[in-house]
């Protein structure tokens, strides 16, 4: 039995080519804002599955994911601010260190039952946020602002025009769907399934729940952290209100909560539906002050979770089912 | 040497004694069937040998190493591998999924994994269910389930929890005869039931538990004329009628 590329391989695959050919079409190229948009898609997007990895198919609840996206800002920001280096020996560093970060803090907890895990979670975004607040080495409260450096791949950054973070932004959607992708085909991906669905039965079978819950642990915040490297090149500064805030980590839950947890495609989906209605009711409503986004967000999260508890993915999957149904209803008729 | 060995296992729960001083041994290839009436301490034996529980007091032995108080997945990883009581499908998977986890435990490669797992589904006749979500399974499903999940890690003593209880006759009959074929192939079992004509027929030993005490051990002809047994069963007054009218001895 040879393994099969599946139809969520080939998906995928099409998507991130689409992705790829769409700059070419002038008018989103020339467009600034629209540029903006589908390449914020794509950073919420791999922002929300690296938190899938964790929150999603492991079934632990985190809050604190913005303390590894802002690790991961940091990492970049002081390389570049600091150090006059470019960001990716920084994000880099930012990266293994979030992974090291989350690992010390979930080690602890995970050790308890019940939604400790999520409660310390919530704590630690306070504490760093308090500390990167009054930490001057690391820019305290006005945080970190890039002087103006050559534009390019190297330095990762980009005056002009946005294609280049555009294509950045895929690159790293790519990388973190990929990732989850292999996880979901192979041993760890059924592991972590099983220990979000039974700890007691996946420990019977000889799964290291601890072990487990660890290692998705570890690699979720690796990837948040590249997000968080991402998002501070983007904006050429990062504070910490900006990266570690309870809004920030919300958003990582909320995306992936909309879209469908433990799917592979309801992060995109959720970003894509979020996405674009907060930078344009921004754009748009921005008159109203602010928030307006999140209410309209709120509005969504309550009715999803109430009507279809799987998010957006789920309804179409309810969807798909219910037309197979009927179509097996209609040939025994016949 | 037998392949489990449990010598002088306490448990308590603050001041439940929940088994007191429990030892006996399981030989390779045997059936040893673990009764009593309820709340007699079988299923927190259970726990204990397959790591849920550290014991109070006492020792386990299993292949020849000291396994007292290793966690579940370390005593799983040595080949002792237990199903519950209460079914615990991981309901949001397939079946065919729930299995995989399990033969994931001595196969990495996922087409091994695969074979591994099929084989395990058609040993306990559920092929036909692999798509199906686990939560959807009806319980006698359900059961076989537990039994092709844990068989799937390949173990080399199976600890069935009242695998059969809440089955219908033909589905007790069907389980007895898959667990007979397994230890034809070479499997050993220890197996808590209450369904006494499924237990009785296959096993090579029967331990006998009340109150957390090791009360009778014996082949099963003997335990089922052991007084002490019929009176933990059935009490000291039922015990009397039933000699008298001779029915004890319909088992021989």
């Amino acid at each position: 039995m040879k393994r099969k590329i599946e139809r969520k391989d080939w998906l995928l695959f099409a998507l991130i080519i689409l992705f790829a050919l769409l700059p070419a079409i002038p008018g989103i190229r020339e467009n600034s804002l629209t540029m903006h948009v589908i390449l914020m898609i794509f950073l919420m997007a791999s922002m929300s599955q690296s938190w899938n990895i964790v929150g999603g198919y492991c079934g632990q609840v985190s809050f604190g994911h913005s303390v590894f996206f802002g690790i991961g800002a940091y990492g970049a920001a002081m390389a570049v601010v600091k150090y006059g280096m470019t960001p990716w020996p920084g994000a880099l560093a930012g990266a293994f260190l979030a992974a090291g970060i989350a690992v010390l803090i979930s080690w602890p907890v995970f050790r308890l039952s019940g939604h400790y895990f999520a409660i310390a979670t919530f704590a630690i975004v306070e504490i760093f946020n308090r500390l990167f607040m009054v930490w001057y080495w690391v820019g305290g409260a006005i945080g970190l602002d890039y002087s103006i450096t050559e534009q390019g791949i190297v330095n990762f950054v980009w005056y002009q025009s946005k294609v280049g973070y555009y294509y950045g932004a895929l690159v790293l959607l790519g990388l973190v769907f990929g990732v989850v992708r292999w996880m979901e085909r192979h041993r760890i991906g059924y592991y972590l399934r099983a220990v979000r669905e039974g700890q007691e039965t996946a420990e019977a079978l000889g799964v290291d729940s601890t072990k487990a819950k660890l290692s998705a642990m570890a690699v979720s915040a690796f990837l948040a952290a590249l997000c968080g490297a991402f998002f501070a090149q983007y904006n050429y500064r990062v504070d910490p209100p900006m990266v570690m805030s309870l809004d920030m980590s919300m958003k990582f839950v909320l995306v992936t909560i909309l879209g469908g947890t433990g799917t592979l495609f309801g992060p995109l989906v959720g970003a894509a539906v979020l996405v674009p209605l907060q930078e344009y009711s921004r754009a748009l409503l921005g008159g109203l002050g602010g928030g307006v986004d999140l209410i309209i967000f709120g509005l969504l999260i309550i009715l999803v979770v109430v009507k279809q508890p799987k998010g957006v993915v789920g309804i179409f999957s309810y969807l798909r089912r219910r037309m197979v149904e009927r179509e097996s209803v209609g040939k025994e008729n016949d | 040497m037998a392949l489990l060995e449990i010598h002088d296992l306490t448990m308590k729960f603050g001041s439940l004694v929940a088994n007191d001083s429990v030892s006996f041994s399981v030989e390779k290839g045997q059936i040893v069937g673990l009764i009593g009436p309820n709340g007699a301490g079988k299923t927190t034996l259970f726990n204990c040998v397959s790591g849920f529980f550290p014991p109070t007091e006492g020792k386990i032995f299993f292949n020849g190493e000291d396994v007292t108080g290793l966690p579940a997945h370390a005593i799983a990883r040595k080949g002792a591998v237990r199903t519950f009581q209460v079914v615990h499908p991981l309901s949001e998977m397939p079946v065919l999924d729930n299995v995989l986890v399990g033969s994931f435990l001595r196969e990495k490669d996922i087409d091994r994994a695969h074979e591994l797992a099929w084989e395990c589904l058609r040993n306990c006749r559920l092929e036909d269910l692999a798509h199906r979500l686990a939560g959807d399974l009806t319980i006698g499903q359900k059961k076989r389930l537990e039994v092709a999940r844990a068989l799937a890690t390949r173990p080399l003593l199976l600890m069935l929890d009242e695998a059969m209880a809440g089955l219908t006759t033909t589905e007790v009959k069907e389980s007895v005869e898959l667990v007979s074929r397994l230890k034809d192939r070479g499997l050993t079992l220890l197996i808590v039931e209450h369904i006494m004509e499924a237990i009785m027929p296959i096993a090579d030993k029967v331990v006998v538990l009340d109150g957390g005490i090791k009360i009778a051990e014996g082949p099963p002809q003997d335990i089922i004329n052991d007084e002490r047994v019929i009176k933990a069963y059935f009490g000291e007054k039922y015990s009397r009628r039933l000699k008298e009218s001779g029915q004890a001895k319909r088992y021989e």
